[in-house]
């Protein structure tokens, strides 16, 4: 294992297999919450934390979970981890609770978490699992935070809904002019599906451009390129 | 090594269950153990800023989140499960009472509410702790989501006047005392409503409560 092999995950992570945009994983918490930027980014780190320490505590302790069992085994340690996390955020970081509390539960149901213990952690070292949970989480807080700021912007024409959450004295900012009527639709749930199904075709079409643009340059170089 | 037989098998699996089960189970109470007494201070505080919108903390000096009386459940506050009352006193002489109270006509459902109301019946002010209404729309019964900052729409229930017929505890559409939003009245509705029945039931049992 080395570095070169940790920026792979963290590439697979943030865009190849982005758990949002290409796994489609936990797709419930991602459209719900992402109505605005803030909740969005909230979320998605939130969810990044979780997943780099479960990812870890069972690469840790894989060698010790019977094969047989190993689902139930790992939702315990999944959801314990979880529940002693979201009580060290609310008694320790309360400010930070009052934010991103209501998501931490959220993250036991998330199906991203259970997959990428079961593809990933029971597979690979504790370090490999936290930076590929890490970076599935930053995968999601890329995505959440434009869906969110997409919603937002659209849905009412403020970005930073929320932000006096985190900073009391600040305010919400005006982006498009006063007289915007606002675009309910794109907050409401209907807004999440089609904003999501807009950032999935983005992405295959940077995908697809980019794979046309290696194709072409590929016989220039006169040489195979090492996939 | 002997191939397990199933009965064997299944009771090793059983075992190692069992020993994740009880560490992990360990662990989540070591945790919780930990965490109670912060997370309890922490929540009485944030209580308590919240009342405090309502209820300035100098104009009372008791422990107010102790004196708190338990409310069977309350048709006429809209308490389908019972409430709370925390009795506001000064010099041990009433001084307001901040009800939990909620309007059952939202336009998506239950709007949970506290109140303040001073000992001589004046409504004093009050906040949405929990609703559903529509983003952008329904949802400005909230101060934290309601666009005019500089005077929310909740403000209104800060000292309205002290002599209001029941039949002003309403919008203005409806012949009320009460501005609201154009396009979105039912939230509005539903929270004056709730608020004038708060005052009302407050009047009538003042004393009850107090005791």
């Amino acid at each position: 294992m080395n570095l070169k092999h940790l920026r792979e995950i963290a590439h697979a992570g943030i865009w190849k297999s982005n758990t949002g945009l290409v796994q489609l994983l936990g797709l419930c918490p991602i459209l719900a919450v992402s109505t605005n930027l803030i909740n969005g980014i909230s979320l998605g780190l939130a969810t990044a934390v979780v997943m780099a320490i479960s990812g870890a505590v069972v690469a840790a302790l894989r060698t010790l979970i019977p094969y047989e069992i190993r689902i139930p085994v790992f939702i315990l340690i999944i959801a314990a981890l979880v529940t002693v996390l979201d009580l060290a955020f609310n008694a320790y970081l309360h400010s930070l609770y009052l934010v991103l509390g209501i998501f931490v539960p959220l993250i036991v149901t998330n199906c991203i978490v259970l997959a990428r213990v079961e593809a990933f952690a029971a597979k690979n070292g504790p370090l490999s699992s936290a930076v590929d949970g890490f970076a599935m989480g930053a995968g999601l807080v890329w995505l959440l935070a434009l869906l969110g700021g997409m919603r937002e912007l659209i849905g009412t024409g403020h970005l930073f809904n929320g932000i006096d959450m985190i900073i009391p004295s600040a305010q919400p900012l005006r982006v498009l002019p006063e007289a915007y009527p606002g675009f309910l639709v794109a907050i409401l749930p209907p807004g999440a599906f089609i904003s999501l199904a807009c950032l999935i075709a983005g992405k295959s079409w940077l995908d697809a451009r980019a794979a046309k643009r290696a194709a072409q340059a590929r016989p220039a170089a006169e040489q195979p390129a090492s996939a | 090594m002997t191939e397990p037989t199933a009965g064997g098998l299944s009771i090793r699996t059983a075992l190692a269950m069992l020993v994740f089960t009880v560490v992990f189970t360990a662990f989540m109470a070591g945790g919780y153990l930990l965490t109670r007494d912060p997370i309890q201070r922490s929540a009485k505080a944030e209580k308590l800023l919240l009342i405090d919108q309502i209820l300035p903390r100098g104009s009372y000096d008791n422990a107010l989140l102790d004196d708190v009386a338990k409310l069977p459940p309350t048709p006429e506050l809209g308490l389908d499960q019972g409430g709370q009352v925390w009795r506001a006193r000064r010099a041990g002489q009433p001084a307001a009472l901040v009800m939990e109270a909620a309007a059952p006509d939202g336009y998506a459902g239950r709007i949970e509410l506290i109140v303040a109301v001073a000992a001589d019946g004046q409504v004093l002010g009050a906040r949405v702790t929990q609703h559903r209404e529509t983003p952008g729309l329904g949802d400005y019964v909230d101060p934290r989501k309601d666009k005019n900052k500089a005077r929310p729409w909740i403000n209104q229930f800060e000292k309205p006047a002290n002599d209001l017929p029941p039949s002003a505890w309403t919008v203005k559409k409806d012949g009320g005392a009460f501005d609201y939003n154009t396009g979105a009245t039912i939230s509005a509705r539903a929270v004056t409503r709730a608020v004038g029945r708060v005052a009302a039931y407050a009047a009538a049992h003042r004393d009850a409560l107090f005791q």
